[in-house]
């Protein structure tokens, strides 16, 4: 019995904390790598304590009502089977509510505002993030470069995500850096995000755009200042150039792995031409 | 011969993807002759076209509706299961991306549509009429129409399985994914088009309901006199006439998209693609409650009836039910937050969002409150309405937690908001409906559903509910997307989802024990011979179990909320049963005729949906010209109505006891 309990106990540990190990640590937007992230989750803290406060008082109340109320034989509690209401009590929780909304909303709405802006005053830097159906393209006009489904970033410095699509809608999510932004073809979208550390940070998209979506993962690799220009500068010295082949190979519905261009092809305005010779033939 | 057989096949019944198209197929060819087989063995053909195929009663279509809904929360559970299965360890390749973007599109569509959707307009059949003392509803055939159109859209949409492929760009079917470009074959067409027929059913239900209630209520029945489940049903039918014309416009722009080259919604030519987003959900948020409050409103009833008392604060509620109704319309945008429409639209529509919270928090407090000096009397009914309350309200909570537009960013499309609208949908709409059909089920049948078998039922369910959803709040923080076919080991996410599965695997069961109970009440049934099981307080269970055709054979005459109870609970006298029928009371009752003709036009509108998917015109038109007909004859029919006499009521009261 003795060694059969203890042994239950070494399992329940075991499980438990395979799961803390395995699952605490890797609650990725609850353990935020950015300023964006970081303001989120304070939102996501204080929403999650505001709620509490209605979990603990509805469920006391549920489980006071289960109890003392159950029709039991004999039972000596008051049975009123008429009453009505209690204009008392409904105001109560008519306005408690709305108190805690007002608790919710300011903290809400101050943040929607905040994140439009830069999420700090460092130099901003700009990348144009193209989701183009199963691949992200990340293009950095200031560089002239472009890398495929992963992107670099200087730590420490506000990133501009200028998000746009060929095709299917898709969204931008890193949560360790912060939420998700849509990108969407024919409309220019930004995100702003920052990496405190350096540091690699998954992403993915989180829209549903056929297939291939769930290939949409990349890595965010966040360098210090230093290794970020050593960095850009080897790829504009080492890379290829992208090609007609190459452009054509990433507009098209396809899955690829990293690339890395010293250089790459504009498209012309919002959808390219290949695009509109494609749509003339819907159901052919 | 042989070739050309396998390459028609191969192209219209997908007979090259391998064993589950096979095997489908076998099971849908074995059960249909199976069917034809009993029927014909049982002599039964002449039973099913007379009673129920024909038929105009309320009643008979409400049970039509549930087992419909029964049907296609077996097919809708199905898929899943399957989803679970696929998820239920990484780097699974159980199903190919294709396969699982069509299991979780007609997951999705069935559940919401063809199963929460007639199983709340089941319920409403059978209770309202009865509710508010009335003999029928107010355009019984209209009624059949609607049930007919949905079956038959439900039965178009699930043929897509076998024939020609599933829609595959998930339930929302967002442009430009669901569009013709990214999205050739016939999938979506099928999508597009059985919404469609169903949804014209869905609206002739809301006109139909708002006028019975409106219009057909027992003399002394003012609306605030009404049954709270009769209230509920008013408010959906208003929700249901302004939202299902959005759907119906949606679909069709979308359909001249696909089948006439349009652009409403394409990425060239001018196209909106957001203009999608923005015309489903302004249908879609209206659409969470109209299939939530009909739930509410069954909470409402069961929660007072077995608490043996009045429904705490009557006004609040039905204020409560107003103000739900007109915030639904006024939230569409928190279903993309993400698609920048800018700081101050953002912040308004958080606030709306949050705004909901203030009426359903007064109702779940009067629920309580209901209980409170009561006598609580856990029924299998009840189990389902208690479970309502603290499941409900984890999934409101993280409702407004996502209401927060900033947060929702990191939400936003995650496991998280999967696990909150299954905690909504689940615990409001799916218990409601559980509790609302043990309730009402001695009305519908004169029998109790076994109430040991049945509370089986709802503790596996309940709790394996809570292990399949409760991790995905946690999956979702840790960052797993909705609709990704696979995942790969190492993020942690494989021991959540692997209790996921387990989880669905108890929901599967307990679903599966609640069948049995209904196959065990059938074999051994407990008679209610008193026609109130519960000691109810509303009309409906003034009359005998079953209801007779015409309901009330007197109408009754209504002076309060709880019209019956107060009946049994006379002021100056003690309480007591209600007298039984007045014989000079009662009149020749009239009542409509049943007519083959809603069967046989929703069929031709199945046959013009078919030749319309498949953009074979030939047929479609055809199919739309007998609907013409149809509509046409129904215009000069002018003797579709019957007298039952006095003396057949009589014998049918006395039979029941009641004369």
């Amino acid at each position: 019995m003795q060694f059969l309990r203890k042994r239950w106990r070494s399992v329940l540990i075991f499980a438990l904390s395979t799961l803390m190990l395995s699952g605490c640590g890797k609650i990725v937007v609850l353990n935020p790598q950015g300023p964006v992230a970081t303001e989120e989750l304070h939102l996501i803290t204080w929403s999650f304590g505001l709620m509490m406060i209605v979990v603990v008082a509805v469920f006391a109340l549920f489980a006071f009502m289960l109890i003392k109320y159950r029709a039991k034989k004999g039972s000596k509690s008051d049975y009123q089977p008429e009453q009505e209401g209690n204009r008392l009590l409904e105001t109560v929780w008519t306005v408690v509510p709305i108190l805690i909304i007002i608790a919710l909303i300011i903290p809400t709405i101050k943040t929607t505002y905040a994140l439009v802006k830069p999420p700090s005053t460092g130099t901003p830097v700009v990348i144009k993030a193209v989701s183009a159906n199963w691949k992200w393209m990340f293009q950095y006009p200031g560089q002239g470069i472009e890398t495929v489904n992963y992107v670099v970033i200087p730590a420490n410095r506000p990133i501009e995500f200028q998000l746009d699509a060929i095709g299917p809608m898709n969204s931008l999510w890193i949560p360790a850096l912060g939420g998700q932004e849509y990108s969407m073809p024919g409309m220019l979208m930004r995100l702003w995000l920052q990496a405190d550390h350096p540091g690699t940070y998954v992403g993915r998209s989180a829209n549903f755009s056929g297939r291939g979506f769930v290939h949409m993962v990349f890595n965010v690799i966040a360098k210090s200042p230093s290794d970020y220009a050593a960095w850009v500068q080897k790829v504009k010295t080492t890379a290829p150039a992208m090609t007609m082949a190459d452009y054509q190979k990433l507009t098209a519905q396809s899955v690829v792995s990293t690339m890395t261009f010293s250089h790459y092809i504009q498209f012309s305005g919002p959808r390219n031409n290949s695009m509109n010779a494609m749509y003339m033939a819907p159901n052919s | 011969m042989l070739h050309s057989i396998l390459q028609i096949g191969d192209k219209y019944f997908m007979w090259n993807e391998g064993p589950m198209i096979w095997t489908s197929d076998a099971l849908i060819v074995l059960t249909s002759l199976g069917i034809v087989g009993l029927l014909t063995y049982l002599k039964r053909w002449k039973w099913l076209w007379d009673e129920w195929l024909t038929t105009v009663d309320h009643k008979k279509i409400g049970i039509m509706y549930i087992i419909a809904a029964f049907a296609m929360f077996f097919r809708g559970g199905m898929d899943g299961l399957i989803i679970r299965a696929q998820l239920a360890i990484p780097n699974n390749h159980f199903l190919t991306a294709e396969h699982y973007d069509q299991v979780f599109t007609t997951h999705g569509t069935i559940m919401i549509l063809f199963m929460a959707m007639p199983f709340i307009i089941g319920l409403m059949n059978i209770a309202v009429p009865l509710q508010i003392g009335a003999r029928d509803v107010a355009f019984p055939y209209l009624n059949a129409m609607s049930f007919w159109l949905f079956f038959f859209g439900a039965l178009l949409f699930n043929i897509s399985f076998v024939i020609g492929g599933s829609p595959d760009a998930g339930w929302t079917s967002y442009a430009p994914i669901a569009g013709p470009f990214y999205d050739p074959g016939v999938g979506e067409n099928y999508y597009l088009i059985s919404l469609q027929i169903a949804g014209i059913g869905t609206i002739a239900t809301g006109i139909n309901f708002l006028v019975t209630i409106l219009k057909m209520r027992a003399p002394g029945m003012t609306l605030m006199r009404m049954p709270m489940f009769t209230w509920s049903v008013l408010i959906t039918s208003v929700i249901i006439i302004f939202a299902f014309p959005v759907l119906t416009v949606t679909l069709a722009l979308l359909m001249f998209d696909r089948l006439f080259g349009a652009h409403f919604f394409s990425v060239t030519h001018g196209g909106l693609p957001m203009m999608w987003a923005n015309l489903f959900w302004i249908w879609g948020h209206p659409e969470v409650y109209i299939v939530i409050l009909p739930a509410f409103g069954v909470f409402s009833e069961v929660v007072s009836t077995f608490s043996h008392k009045r429904l705490f604060g009557y006004k609040a509620m039905v204020v409560s039910l107003v103000a739900i109704a007109i915030l639904s319309f006024t939230t569409w945008v928190h279903h993309f937050f993400t698609m920048g429409a800018g700081a101050s639209v953002n912040s308004f529509f958080s606030f709306s969002t949050m705004l909901i919270a203030v009426p359903t928090g007064v109702k779940i407090f009067n629920w309580l409150f209901t209980m409170y000096k009561g006598r609580i009397e856990f029924t299998t009914s009840m189990l389902w309405a208690l479970a309502f309350i603290p499941n409900f309200l984890i999934g409101g909570l993280t409702g407004v937690m996502l209401a927060s537009a900033p947060a929702d960013y990191q939400y936003h499309n995650s496991y998280f908001l999967v696990a909150h609208f299954h905690y909504v949908l689940i615990a409001g709409t799916v218990f409601g409906v559980f509790s609302g059909l043990y309730y009402w089920w001695p009305k519908m049948f004169g029998q109790k559903l076994n109430e040991r078998i049945g509370k089986w039922a709802f503790w596996i369910f309940m709790i394996s509910f809570n292990m399949t959803f409760m991790p995905m709040y946690f999956v979702g923080l840790m960052g797993m997307t909705r609709r990704m076919y696979t995942y790969p080991a190492g993020l942690g996410w494989g021991p959540f989802n692997l209790i996921e599965t387990i989880g669905a695997l108890g929901m599967g069961l307990g679903f599966v024990v609640m069948v049995f109970d209904i196959a065990y009440t059938i074999r051994h049934p407990e008679k209610d011979l008193t026609g109130d099981p519960w000691d109810g307080r509303t009309l409906e269970w003034s009359i005998p179990s079953p209801a007779p055709e015409y309901n009330f054979a007197v109408i009754p005459e209504v002076k309060g909320i709880d019209a019956y109870w107060m009946m049994k609970h006379p002021k100056e006298q003690e309480p007591g049963p209600v007298k039984a029928v007045d014989k000079s009371k009662i009149r020749p009752i009239h009542m409509p005729n049943n007519s083959y003709r809603p069967f046989i036009i929703s069929v031709a509108f199945f046959v013009a949906g078919f030749g319309f998917i498949w953009q074979w015109y030939w047929l479609g038109i055809p199919g739309l010209i007998v609907v013409a007909i149809g509509l046409f004859l129904r215009s000069f029919e002018y003797n579709d109505e019957h007298f039952i006499s006095t003396e057949e009521i009589e014998r049918t009261e006395i039979a029941a006891g009641r004369l």
